[in-house]
């Protein structure tokens, strides 16, 4: 209220990106946004790239030879791992906002366990199973990359 | 007991979950194909493309996978643009925008997928 | 004899462990309306809290330092701000847990600065209005004019007296990114106290409350970054009560969600005996 006198004191943006000394779980929902919006980018090319192919083939040869540079190769990889993090970070959200591996509201006992601490098993849970698909798919773009 | 926010949430919810499984389902395809031997060749080629195409299941998943994938991230977006502190009036621009945007994008991939499968399956 | 308690003779207790560092950012519309940050050496004991550190810059450095304070034992919530970082109740906060010596001590952000460490927190107190936190019923005039208790299991107890802790001192607001950006977002406080009146069997209120907090700017803008549960001191857990919200609402929008009837009132016993020598209850005054 600045007539007041007041000073404002939001953190605005930088309070997604940082705004304290938090746990993971703060930087893995900022991680989430970042990722959607990566693959948002990619999904609505990839409509219009891959719709060419009802132009006949000349027209998706032509679409094609234009990705098929060292580049987009790499930034499709980056899309991968992208998607790779939102998809599972995606799973343990939709389990832990409809309220799984939660635990039951308790009555506050000093030191006082919560919710997030409960589920950070789950988070470390997807994290591998992330990781593994990330070498999975590194595995399939290395062998793509040379002599192409 | 609902709202249309939560409505609107609880679909972007179920269209999480159907991309986890179409999604999954078609980098299988795309990548790990000639692991089990589904695919022959290079998968990216028109050829191999169009054999894909004219299978109507293909279609399908295809169809759904858009659907569900373009409410899915104009859904994030519009979470994310909501929470940058913009009027109400701004609010309503960015949805009907958002709707636009995600009619016409639907519209040109159904259209690039059901063509395909319509002229090769000879429909 | 009984050893009093307490320090026995010889034994220090009140030494000084060392001196520590205070940054503190100043703001007084007044006369310092640039914000500026002074420097405070303070004596530092074991047990010495912020509260305490603030109180010796006030009492010794410099008298024109402003914070808020009250119960200094962390059951008003009066003394939330951000201390290294992270957002703390003063009192509660012991400076050699810190393990710093330097301490940053800032206002509480995502809330307006008054003054030094003051923050305006009647946003907060506007959006915990909003979401009504009173007990709502059909029969209003029970309320009104109570007959008598309600019945309630302990099981039921327990499904909001966790969320019944808030002690409404702002630091899980501070904590949340959403706030952060988002001036209408109702945030984890206000969220809360919905989630617990709704699920509160003496309450009927649920959807009296669903535009707000099911609203635009209510629960579908939490993301589940926990800060807030982290911040807060009470371990009343917001972010599970804002999922636990959001499952009844999936629920809810599926139709899957059970309507509960609410607690009814205990009946006045009608076949009791006085005993001998018990008086009558006054009368009642209200």
């Amino acid at each position: 209220m600045q007539d007041s006198g007041f000073r404002k004191n939001q953190l605005g943006l930088m309070g997604w990106l940082s705004g304290g000394r938090y746990g993971v779980e703060r930087y893995a929902y900022t991680l989430h946004r970042l990722t959607g919006l990566a693959i948002l980018a990619y999904f609505l090319l990839h409509i219009l790239v891959s719709s060419s192919r009802a132009l006949g083939e000349g027209a998706w040869n032509t679409v094609m030879g234009y990705l098929d540079s060292p580049v987009f190769r790499v930034g499709e990889f980056l899309v991968y791992l992208a998607f790779a993090y939102h998809a599972l970070n995606g799973i343990r959200l939709v389990a832990t906002e409809l309220g799984f591996f939660l635990g039951v509201p308790r009555q506050p006992v000093f030191p006082y366990s919560n919710s997030v601490k409960r589920q950070r098993p789950v988070l470390i849970v997807v994290m591998v199973v992330a990781a593994i698909i990330v070498i999975l798919g590194g595995v399939d773009f290395l062998r793509a990359f040379p002599g192409e | 007991m609902r709202t249309r926010e939560s409505t609107l949430w609880t679909w972007h919810l179920i269209a999480g979950a159907v991309i986890l499984v179409l999604l999954g389902i078609h980098m299988f395809i795309m990548h790990l194909g000639d692991f089990f031997g589904t695919v022959n060749g290079d998968v990216l080629a028109f050829s191999s493309v169009m054999e894909r195409s004219k299978d109507a299941a293909f279609a399908v998943i295809y169809v759904l996978l858009l659907g569900a994938a373009l409410y899915h991230g104009l859904y994030g977006l519009r979470t994310i643009i909501f929470e940058l502190n913009i009027s109400e009036r701004a609010e309503r621009v960015v949805s009907t925008l958002i709707v636009l945007a995600g009619v016409a994008l639907f519209l040109i991939g159904a259209y690039g997928t059901i063509a395909v499968y319509g002229a090769r399956a000879g429909v | 004899m009984i050893e009093p308690a307490g320090p026995k003779q010889g034994e220090e207790t009140d030494e000084i462990v060392k001196k520590v560092k205070f940054k503190v950012l100043r703001f007084d519309p007044s006369t310092t309306p640039s914000p500026r940050v002074d420097s405070f050496e303070v004596p530092v004991k074991k047990g010495t809290t912020v509260l305490d550190a603030l109180h010796y810059i006030k009492e010794n450095l410099d008298g024109s330092l402003a914070w808020r304070f009250s119960c200094r034992m962390g059951v008003c919530g009066s003394c939330g701000m951000f201390i290294n970082g992270f957002p703390r109740l003063a009192c509660n906060t012991q400076v050699l847990e810190l393990e710093s010596d330097v301490i940053d001590l800032k206002p509480l952000p995502n809330f307006d600065t008054i003054r030094d460490l003051v923050p305006d927190l009647s946003v907060l107190f506007e959006k915990h209005r909003s979401v009504r936190p009173f007990t709502l019923r059909k029969d209003m005039a029970e309320l009104d004019n109570p007959s008598g208790e309600f019945f309630q299991t302990t099981e039921e107890l327990e499904r909001y007296l966790q969320f019944a802790y808030c002690i409404k001192c702002g630091l899980c607001m501070a904590a949340c990114p959403t706030v952060a950006t988002d001036r209408r977002y109702l945030g984890p406080q206000s969220l809360t106290q919905a989630h617990r009146y709704n699920v509160d069997s003496r309450d009927e209120g649920r959807t009296e409350r669903k535009d707000i907090a099911l609203g635009p700017h209510g629960a579908f803008s939490c993301h589940f970054a926990g800060a807030c549960s982290e911040a807060c001191p009470k371990g009343v857990d917001p972010a599970f009560a804002i999922q636990l919200m959001k499952r009844d609402a999936f629920k809810g929008s599926l139709g899957l969600l059970r309507k509960q009837k609410a607690s009814a009132v205990a009946p006045k016993l009608t076949s009791a005996k006085r005993l001998e020598g018990v008086p009558e209850a006054p009368k009642r005054t209200v």
